[in-house]
């Protein structure tokens, strides 16, 4: 039926989470490890912020299925695939993604933006819109009584969900529902991950029957629905704030460690290394690296043969620099850190046994160091999805047929003029950003807390 | 007495002046690799004949048209070796020594509009420091003064209050900041203009909506950050031995806490000061101030390359001085730090 199409973004990512299981379950093994995690699991407030970040994992993963739609052939003629690439999100929102207006339409609106000549009469006035608001008929009768109802039955629906939810897992852990919200099984803070999922599911519910009828966040300039917007601004995101460090972390343990350990002009070599690059300021090097990649891809456009791969390119690429120019941070860490560790005791007692270098390196230090590159790769996430948006404002950030938050701020920031003011992109696509951001941020310190020995606090 | 003045104060200069002296001469290979890294990136990587198809229309661009562009810019050269001039010229006749070097006395060439960009520098950075420097000093003294509240309710409720504050005001885009700040100052209130810049005593009307977004843009992250220092010090044994001798804790906190977190703080904040000379440049470019940060934005979009090499290039400059100027300031702020 479908061509499926793997992106070198989607591959990547994949990448990483086989990566993020295979770590867990080989932390699973390992005392402090699960000692530290467990400390964060019993963290009501970081379990809550990794409910949300699953909930914005899960569409972003949604969002990297991608495939190309099967074009209708007669039979007999050979298979040919739709040139757009899609996704499984976007399948999914398909009702969203094709209910296109005309141009703007304010949140829940039945009328568009802008007035227009209606028909042949001289009088121009608000057109209705398409599909917002259709189902209301002509004397839109009960605008505000249909949204209540609908905002009542979404309610009702994500309550419903979450209660099925709740009883299966009381169910499957024998406790009472009280006892679930109260302090979980091994003291995990399961009470703040059903409480979250219980506003996840609310807005969900709300969001879905809503979102049968109305836009619900309203459309942009060209009539595309806001709601999808954010939703595809998600994948985005994630990719900027993990492949980022995905693909700066191998280089930086390299380097910290080879510094630290072997020292003498291997270390001069390498901290003259970082010095030089960090000591160019981060957006400008940016802005330098992506002009010169602009120019790459502006005059190579035979390598890519979909509009989707260039943009997915780009994006990369984007990656890749902010990836060069953030990795000196973390070596500098860590190869501070190999400097104590190269003189504890177990580490010479493995040079006194005649253990190679770099098995050393591999065995004892780097294990050692893995807490530092965990909270470099959780504190680092929350500022990438806030430096995207900041450059594609510049201009320096993704492609701006890739839709980001920063792309969708950047459209929308010249509307804040209009009058009426046209405020319903920029405030969704600051709060889908805000949401995100701030459960990065919440779950980053929880992280940090758990895992590094010097915050006792 | 013996101890007190050992070693001599004459030594200690003298110690101090071969400090800094060694870290200016370590800053000329770096700010060598940071030339040659731009050199890489911006001829290089990409070769001029790139730039001028890209500039002029990847598709039917004439090569009597890349040849012109390259020549009006001096991008006709060889880049490292100049085979067909004569003696010394072989070096000084290509485009690193040209473009690059020529960086190191001041030389920047000129912009794609034809200015001279060293020129141009010099008067776009009063613009950038009006706006710069009073964010950067009411934001420290506003930061600090509120992490030392926090940490004077320490363990309380308002210190959680606090926390959760500054972790939502530090998720929360820059870009909002300004844009909401914009919306709500200029368009609702009308209090100030929302964009402009005039020179003189009227700049103040146009500086000071920037300036408090600036400051409260960046109250969240630096009052953590403050907080954070401040709560490693008070465990310190010498805060004990104050408060064991009946010194109140606002004493505690302002006298003895404060002037032992300077050198952490001084870390992170005496670097930044020469660096505020570029600007910032997403301020300058919402506000219409003609600085150098809007200076560089208006480059990248209009891909003006020297413009962008040049800023990089000054950019590490300042960043090398801040450096610099940090472990300076260590001597200052505290005694028995000796450079040497």
């Amino acid at each position: 039926m479908i061509q499926p199409v793997l992106l070198w973004s989607d591959a990547l990512l994949f990448v990483l989470i086989a990566a993020i299981v295979a770590l867990a379950l080989w932390a699973r093994r390992q005392e402090p490890l699960r000692a530290a995690w467990g400390r964060v699991l019993k963290d009501g407030v970081a379990m809550a912020a990794a409910t949300v970040l699953a909930a914005f994992i899960v569409v972003g993963l949604l969002d990297s299925l991608h495939y190309r739609a099967r074009l209708d052939a007669k039979p007999g003629e050979p298979v040919r695939y739709a040139v757009e690439v899609n996704s499984a999100l976007d399948a999914l929102l398909s009702d969203l993604r094709q209910r296109s207006e005309k141009t703007y339409s304010a949140p829940l609106a039945t009328h568009l933006y802008a007035k227009e000549a209606l028909g042949d009469s001289a009088q121009r006035d608000f057109p209705r819109l398409r599909h917002g608001g259709t189902h209301l008929g002509a004397d839109l009768s009960g605008h505000e009584f249909d949204v209540a109802m609908r905002v009542s039955r979404g309610c009702a629906g994500g309550v419903a969900l979450w209660l099925v939810l709740a009883a299966l897992w009381c169910r499957h852990k024998r406790i009472s529902l009280v006892a679930t919200l109260k302090v979980g099984a091994g003291g995990t803070a399961t009470g703040a991950v059903f409480i979250t999922l219980l506003a996840i599911f609310l807005l969900l519910g709300i969001a879905i029957s809503l979102g049968g009828g109305y836009h619900v966040f309203g459309t942009d300039k060209v009539g595309q629905d806001v709601l999808y917007l954010s939703l595809k601004s998600i994948r985005t995101g994630l990719l900027i704030g993990t492949l980022t460090t995905l693909v700066m972390l191998p280089l930086a343990v390299l380097l910290g460690i080879l510094a630290g350990y072997v020292g003498g002009w291997v270390d001069d070599v390498i901290q003259y290394l970082y010095t030089t690059l960090s000591s160019i300021p981060g957006v400008l090097l940016i802005a330098a690296a992506v002009l010169m990649m602009q120019v790459i891809i502006d005059t190579h456009p035979d390598w890519f043969a979909t509009s989707a791969e260039r943009a997915d390119a780009r994006l990369l690429a984007l990656c890749l620099i902010l990836g060069m120019t953030s990795w000196t941070g973390v070596a500098r860490l860590l190869r501070a850190e190999t400097l104590k560790l190269r003189e504890l005791e177990f580490v010479q007692a493995a040079q006194a046994f005649g253990v190679g270098r770099f098995a050393i390196m591999r065995r004892h230090i780097l294990p050692n160091l893995m807490h530092i590159v965990l909270i470099a790769l959780v504190m680092d996430f929350s500022g990438l999805v806030l430096a995207e948006a900041v450059l594609s404002y510049v201009g320096v950030g993704v492609d701006p047929s890739t839709i980001s938050f920063g792309t969708m701020i950047n459209t929308a920031r010249m509307e804040l003029a209009r009058e009426p003011m046209v405020w319903w992109s920029l405030a969704a696509a600051f709060g889908f950003m805000f949401a995100l951001v701030l459960a990065a941020n919440l779950f980053a310190d929880a992280v940090r807390d758990a895992f590094d020995p010097r915050s006792s606090a | 007495m013996l101890l007190r003045s050992w070693p001599p104060a004459a030594g200690r200069r003298r110690a101090a002046r071969g400090y800094i002296i060694r870290r200016l001469l370590y800053a000329i290979p770096i700010l060598i690799g940071v030339n040659l890294l731009t050199f890489a990136l911006f001829f290089v990587v990409n070769t001029p004949d790139d730039m001028a198809r890209m500039q002029l229309g990847v598709k039917r661009v004439t090569p009597e048209a890349i040849q012109k562009w390259k020549a009006e810019r001096g991008y006709d050269k060889p880049l490292v070796w100049n085979a067909a001039a004569a003696g010394g010229a072989k070096l000084t006749d290509t485009i690193l020594f040209a473009k690059s070097v020529r960086m190191f006395v001041g030389d920047f060439g000129r912009a794609d509009d034809g200015r001279d960009i060293a020129r141009e520098i010099t008067t776009r950075m009063g613009p950038s420091l009006a706006i710069a420097v009073p964010t950067f000093v009411l934001g420290l003294f506003v930061a600090i003064s509120f992490a030392l509240l926090l940490v004077f309710f320490r363990a309380t409720t308002l210190d959680f209050a606090g926390v959760v504050l500054c972790v939502a005001m530090m998720s929360i885009s820059g870009l909002f900041y300004i844009i909401g700040g914009q919306w709500l100052v200029s368009k609702v209130w009308h209090l100030a203009p929302i964009s402009g810049y005039s020179g003189g005593l009227d700049a103040a009307k146009f500086l000071i909506l920037p300036v408090i977004i600036g400051v409260f843009g960046g109250i969240g992250s630096s009052t953590r950050w403050y907080r954070t220092i401040f709560l490693e010090e008070i465990t310190r044994d010498y805060v004990r031995t104050a408060r064991a001798k009946g010194l109140p804790e606002r004493v505690v906190l302002f006298r003895h806490v404060l002037r032992n977190a300077m050198i952490p703080i001084l870390t992170g904040v005496v670097v930044v000061i020469p660096t505020l000379f570029m600007g910032s440049l997403l301020t300058e470019s919402f506000f219409g101030i003609p600085g150098l940060g809007s200076y560089t934005i208006d480059a990248i979009n209009a891909q003006d390359f020297a413009v962008v090499r040049s800023m990089v290039f000054i950019g590490s400059v300042l960043y090398i001085v801040g450096l610099l100027a940090t472990d300076i300031s260590y001597t200052i702020a505290d005694p028995r730090v000796r450079l040497q």
